[in-house]
């Protein structure tokens, strides 16, 4: 059983007119088997608030807190995030020219885990998570991120999601460039994360597609730096039908 | 003989000296000579001794001999392919080398017995053949290897440079037409070592040669990387990976000169700098003369700069005398970590610092897995984990 608990938090960046408020005060409590949809029209700060729970430098907290299982996220390390059990899949996973994906998964598997995983079920969990994403054997010997499609920068994230195994998974716009097959791939990756026992998921999308494939428990419309309305699954029907106008006319 | 054919005679001699077909105006193209003369001492003013710390050289540019026991020599491999010396003259000595700096010309004055190593005509060598080069602490060595490729062989000559001393070395390298041969140089010298080298290859008609330069260690490394081409086809790939730590100067200079047709060069060069006073320099200068058509050249320098204190310079030239070419074109950056790369290791569990190390680890392994030759490559990748190990590990970056 754990929570991430994200109270009134509130982030800037700094531009070159000085710091700008982006999240203006977000309060989410995600529990252990539940996956909550954050949707939101573009520049509504889903992608801040994504990058804040994981640790981006860019971002400067200036009030709130988010904390795991009572922990407090915002006094720890990137590193130390992902390994309290936090998992951030990117919108656009950075190149590392020269490190295999064997070698990266190793690594990060080795470091989240406080030591090397087994050879021998490892090499076996590897293959069996890139075939499950439709990657193929050779893709572990290619280097990270470099020269991937989008949608096999997308699938590698979520073959890491499955092997690094978090306790919360927030998936920024993972849906975003992929056609209908490589959705459902995905799709069914992140469901095979959901189906073990008490994983949280932070679902941030921009379109209700990805929902059909990836039922959520809750559905939170951001705008303008907050949750302006909180409901069950038919809040993402709602938005299917009427879009994001009704808010944004609100918010101005 | 006709008016009409001295007359056209005339004409091809007024369009060949107008082509400048024989001679460039170039400082890429320097004046070369076996006479020491012509190579008067530097006072680093000079365009190709400015980069370089004279003072630091503690006289590898004075002209003296070799000092006794100033170097062991081992062999690698099959000692069978070492024929013989050469005097100066001698051929092939000279068919591929002449001086064209002051340290290159003491090389060969100093060795009167250049060391030959000859892999016969359609001689392929699954094993590398080398020496091993190791200098004693306060000595001067000159030493002049020439290595000669037949035609349709195929070999890899390696030369591992350890230990301490001065040394001025010249490798001088004929590519026959159709052969393949790789040349790799070690810098693997204690930190108190000087070491001025120079490697010519001249590569023949349809040949493949390769030059793959490492260099960690040693106080001031300079070595001139040079190639031209004996007919049209050749293929020249001139690698380079070094590490420099604090108070060491690497200076890789390379120089290929397209004067023949449809040839081609790539040359990639990647360094990492550490620690006060760590000084790398990287000369990359490509002529492409009139008569080269429809060649094709690359060049690359990357340089990543761990901390405070280093220098990175790096010069790409490109002298153009035709635009009848496939390609040309080069590319050079120096800079920090990468903080996206960092942190995306990083939200995946994995240290600040083992991110780094990783991150470098790929930067080099990015030129290593372009060698082809898997027991180098490795050898390789194990020489790299253990300089990260012993200057990345440990320290905070």
């Amino acid at each position: 059983m754990s929570t991430l608990q994200i109270t009134d938090l509130q982030v800037s960046v700094d531009t070159e007119d000085g710091p700008k408020e982006i999240l203006k005060g977000v309060t989410l409590t995600i529990d252990s088997g539940e996956t909550h949809a954050i949707m939101g029209p573009n520049g509504s700060g889903k992608s801040t608030l994504a990058y804040s729970i994981a640790g981006h430098p860019k971002y400067t907290i200036t009030g709130g807190s988010v904390t795991l299982d009572g922990e407090d996220v915002l006094a720890m390390s990137v590193d130390e995030r992902a390994r309290a059990g936090l998992f951030l899949a990117m919108q656009y996973p950075v190149e590392v020219p020269g490190v295999s994906v064997a070698n990266f998964l190793r690594t990060a598997k080795t470091a989240i885990d406080g030591e090397a995983p087994k050879l021998r079920t490892w090499v076996k969990d590897v293959n069996g998570a890139l075939e499950k994403l439709n990657l193929d054997s050779s893709f572990s010997a290619r280097s990270v991120n470099e020269g991937f499609s989008g949608g096999e920068k997308k699938r590698h994230e979520i073959a890491q999601l499955e092997l690094l195994d978090p306790k919360v998974a927030i998936l920024d716009e993972t849906d975003s460039g992929l056609d209908i097959d490589a959705l459902k791939v995905v799709s069914e990756g992140v469901n095979r994360f959901r189906e073990r026992e008490g994983k949280g998921v932070l679902l941030i999308t921009h379109y209700t597609r990805i929902l059909r494939y990836i039922q959520p428990d809750r559905v939170h419309v951001f705008v303008d730096g907050k949750v302006a309305e909180s409901g069950g699954p038919e809040l993402a029907d709602k938005l299917e039908a009427e879009g994001y106008e009704s808010y944004l006319g609100a918010s101005v | 003989m006709t008016v009409t054919d001295a007359a056209a005679e005339q004409t091809a001699d007024a369009v060949a000296s107008a082509l400048e077909v024989d001679h460039v105006e170039s400082h890429l193209h320097p004046v070369s000579s076996f006479d020491l003369a012509d190579h008067p001492m530097p006072t680093g003013r000079e365009e190709i001794w400015r980069f370089t710390p004279l003072k630091r050289l503690a006289g590898a540019l004075d002209d003296a001999p070799d000092d006794t026991d100033a170097l062991t020599v081992e062999t690698i491999g099959d000692a069978s392919y070492v024929v013989g010396t050469l005097a100066p003259g001698q051929h092939p000595r000279g068919a591929a080398l002449v001086p064209d700096d002051r340290a290159s010309a003491l090389a060969s004055r100093h060795a009167p017995e250049a060391v030959h190593v000859r892999v016969p005509a359609d001689t392929e060598l699954d094993e590398p053949i080398g020496h091993r080069l190791t200098g004693a602490a306060g000595k001067r060595s000159h030493r002049h290897t020439v290595i000669e490729a037949g035609t349709h062989s195929r070999a890899t000559y390696v030369l591992d440079h350890r230990g301490s001393g001065v040394h001025a070395g010249n490798v001088e390298v004929v590519v026959g037409d159709g052969a393949d041969l790789t040349v790799v140089t070690l810098q693997d010298w204690d930190d108190d070592a000087v070491h001025v080298g120079t490697h010519e290859a001249v590569v023949g008609r349809d040949a493949r040669y390769r030059h793959i330069a490492v260099t960690f260690g040693g106080s001031v490394v300079r070595t001139s990387s040079n190639v031209h081409y004996a007919g049209p086809g050749g293929d020249a790939e001139l690698l380079g990976l070094y590490f420099a730590d604090a108070g060491q100067h690497f200076e890789h200079r390379l120089f290929v000169d397209h004067n023949a047709p449809r040839t081609k060069s790539n040359v990639v060069y990647k360094g990492a700098l550490q620690g006060e006073r760590a000084r790398t320099v990287w000369i990359g200068n490509v002529l492409i003369r009139k008569v080269a058509e429809g060649i094709e050249t690359y060049e690359e320098n990357r340089n990543l700069v761990l901390t405070d204190g280093c220098q990175a310079d790096s010069v790409p030239n490109l002298e153009i005398e035709t635009g009848e070419i496939e390609g040309a074109g080069h590319a050079s950056a120096t800079a920090r970590f990468d903080d996206e790369q960092l942190f995306y290791l990083r939200s995946r569990g994995v240290s600040d610092e083992e991110s780094r190390r990783l991150v470098l680890h790929g930067f080099f392994q990015d030129l290593i897995r372009k060698i082809g030759l898997p027991e180098l490559e490795e050898k390789l990748t194990a020489a790299v984990e253990d300089e990260l190990a012993r200057n990345v590990a440990g320290k905070v970056l």
